[in-house]
């Protein structure tokens, strides 16, 4: 027997302290996945962007030194479009004018807002209405019998139908058939989504069907409604959350490529970044910073979404929990 | 009349394009009220498939059929509309699974899983609903069951967990507990623990228990009655005391020969069957046992062997079954079943109080043992 010294021993009471501590903390599974998200540097940048995003968004607008729709740089004669002026960043104007002369700093901003009240509506649209059909066909294929089959086979064909058109022209064509405007470009961008919502929802409820706890319920005598509300639901989430923060992301992208193709808000009073890009390109020879700021913008956005997204992934995945 | 009769259960699996498997092939055996009835068996033997027909729970799906009957208190079980099915279940009849972490739900505590049950059949809501779930996790020794109830599966140990799928299974006291290998995830103090408790709870309640189980060691420690299957039938019936001293039938007396015994000499080898449970002769053609028997005669291929009923109340299905010393082999012989017909149960008997006489099988649990 060797005797332990008493540092060491100090040591070994504040492990096991620690480890009683760690122990005596209630930890539901999302506790648990927060946990590991916080130890994941790609989820604290992906958080970091979004906390900026958010924050501009909501808050910015109201700082703005300039209005967005004030074209100051024409009322002061400094843009002059036909002679090819429109300059750059001034003290003043930290990025300079747009080819209206209005100050693109504020047209950012305020553009931020637009652009994640765009990505959220869009995703809880696609989330709301793929989810629903997915849950439905995913409880009736995984629980229901031969009559939950048929409701299955037929929820699904009409998502193939869906997930079988290229997902622009699909937002084209509803933007198209509800005329241009910033709730049908959500609507366009939203229905997108709505196939992997639903095929994936559906996907995850079926698996989780088979599970030995739906069976252990089921012996229970407890309702097939309830099982699938109260138990195969709960669980078959995790994977459609992951996909929803990875949707906002592509959201933001396709809502700008749809304002691009001018099927956004006609309305230049409302800045977004689409349509910003869009108007830039006419300028590009001139000035190429217009469309290289709000590209970027989208690009920083697209990525903070993504890197959460997929660190919650990894985060919530139960196989490659230690 | 018995509280479970379950005659000539069949079920097929049958897929286009593959052979059609006959998983249990005529099983039939019987559970008096407070009784425990074993089902014995190597992997493979329908232990499994038996209990889930029973529960009316195997996967629902073309070329799945169950024949036969499970005669429950006067209903057939097998014949239920699932809307009664699923009264009966939980209520009357309940069962406990083999793997306790992956039989409860891990994104929901505890609490709403056990009152769940109690909502379901008992009407139970909000506070008394909570209060009896407290009582049950109590009653199966779950200490501190208050912050139990909030915890959730991942956070109990394993012993608990199945505790925990326990209380949930006796919530509305059952009057058939069917325990489908309840103790294989668990290690060996723990599942000394479990079926102490399982004990506990026919005991008290008079509730009759079904235990499905290939470790024999669990079975000296708590079975009345014995039912050893292979190849989806019984193959032998015994209580428990005359089964383990006098083993009949081969299968038996192979599977208690192949039990590693503490006293066996260092270097000692065990003593397997020989084979695998794949290498069966179907029962129309013959003993499905005899590719692997030792005991092996020309009589057993041809056709199904017949069901023996003794004079002493067992059973067994053999042409040529292990003899008895001081008994001329068919002297004991009551009855003879032809091969394709019900075999009998046996009739109830005085339980045996003391342990059965098996030396290999000291480390199994018994009464005297446990507190």
């Amino acid at each position: 027997m060797t005797i332990i010294s008493g540092k060491k021993r100090e040591k070994i009471d504040r492990l096991a302290e620690l480890a009683a501590r760690e122990e005596e903390r209630g930890v539901s599974l999302w506790q648990d996945a927060f946990r590991r998200l916080r130890r994941n540097p790609a989820a604290i940048v992906g958080a970091v962007i979004l906390a900026i995003f958010v924050l501009v968004a909501v808050v910015g607008p109201f700082f703005v030194p300039y209005g967005p729709t004030d074209t100051i740089g024409i009322r002061e004669g400094v843009v002059r479009v036909g002679q090819g002026l429109i300059p750059g960043h001034s003290a003043e104007h930290w990025l300079g004018y747009d080819h209206q002369g209005r100050d693109v700093f504020s047209r950012m901003i305020v553009g931020a807002r637009q652009t994640l009240l765009v990505g959220v509506v869009a995703t809880l649209i696609g989330l709301a209405i793929g989810a629903l059909i997915g849950g439905v066909a995913g409880a009736a294929a995984g629980l229901g019998g031969r009559w939950g089959r048929w409701v299955d086979t037929v929820l699904m064909r009409f998502i193939d139908m869906l997930l079988a058109m290229p997902s622009l022209l699909l937002a084209v064509s509803i933007a198209a058939l509800l005329g241009p405007s910033l709730t049908t470009v959500m609507i366009a961008v939203g229905m997108v989504s709505v196939p992997v919502f639903a095929r994936l929802l559906r996907g995850s409820m079926i698996a989780q069907s088979n599970s030995d706890y739906v069976l252990a319920a089921t012996s229970l005598g407890v309702r097939k409604s309830k099982i699938a509300l109260a138990h195969v639901l709960p669980n078959s989430l995790a994977p459609v959350i992951v996909q929803a923060t990875l949707t906002l992301a592509t959201a933001i992208i396709e809502a700008a490529a749809l304002s691009f193709l001018g099927l956004g808000n006609p309305d230049s009073a409302t800045p977004e970044w689409g349509v910003m890009l869009a108007d830039a390109q006419q300028w590009i020879g001139i000035r190429p910073a217009l469309a290289i700021y709000p590209a970027v913008a989208i690009i920083i956005t697209a990525l903070g979404f993504t890197l959460l997204g997929e660190a919650m992934r990894e985060a919530l995945d139960p196989k490659l929990r230690k | 009349m018995a509280l479970l009769d379950v005659e000539e259960l069949s079920v097929t699996f049958a897929r286009r394009g593959q052979r059609t498997v006959r998983a249990v092939d005529g099983v039939s055996f019987s559970v008096d009220a407070g009784e425990v009835v074993g089902l014995v068996g190597e992997s493979g033997c329908g232990k499994s498939v038996t209990s889930l027909a029973i529960m009316g729970l195997l996967p629902k799906q073309p070329g799945l059929q169950v024949a036969g009957k499970a005669v429950f208190d006067g209903t057939d079980l097998l014949q239920l509309d699932d809307r009664s099915r699923r009264d009966i279940r939980g209520r009357d009849v309940a069962m406990i699974f083999q793997d306790p972490l992956s039989s409860l739900n891990p994104v929901v505590p505890i609490g709403i899983q056990v009152t769940e049950v109690l909502t379901r059949h008992r009407g139970m809501r909000g506070e008394t609903a909570a209060k009896e779930a407290a009582q049950l996790l109590d009653r199966v020794g779950i200490p501190d069951p208050k912050r139990r109830l909030k915890e959730y599966p991942h956070q109990l140990s394993g012993g608990m967990r199945q505790r925990a799928l326990i209380a949930m299974a006796v919530a509305c006291q059952p009057r058939l507990l069917i325990a489908d290998e309840p103790t294989t995830a668990l290690d060996v103090t723990i599942q000394a623990q479990i079926l102490e408790l399982l004990k506990e709870l026919v005991r008290d309640s008079g509730t009759a228990l079904v235990m499905i189980t290939h470790d024999l060691g669990v079975v000296a420690g708590m079975c009345d009655t014995i039912n050893v299957l292979y190849g989806g039938r019984v193959v032998e019936t015994a209580r428990r005391r005359p089964l383990f001293r006098q083993p009949r039938h081969p299968y038996t007396v192979g599977l208690l020969g192949s039990v590693p015994r503490l006293d066996a000499g260092r270097g000692e080898r065990l003593n397997p069957i020989p084979g695998s449970v794949r290498d069966l002769l179907p029962w129309p053609d013959g003993c499905a046992f005899a590719p692997r028997c030792a005991r092996r005669v020309d009589a057993c291929v041809g056709e199904p062997p017949e069901l023996v009923l003794t004079h002493d109340g067992r059973s067994y299905r053999c042409v040529n079954p292990a003899p008895v010393p001081g008994l001329t082999p068919g002297e004991e012989v009551r009855e003879v079943v032809p091969g394709q017909a019900t075999p009998g149960s046996v009739p109830a008997q005085a339980v045996p109080a003391d342990p059965p006489a098996v030396p290999g099988l000291a480390a199994a649990p018994s009464e005297e043992e446990t507190p």
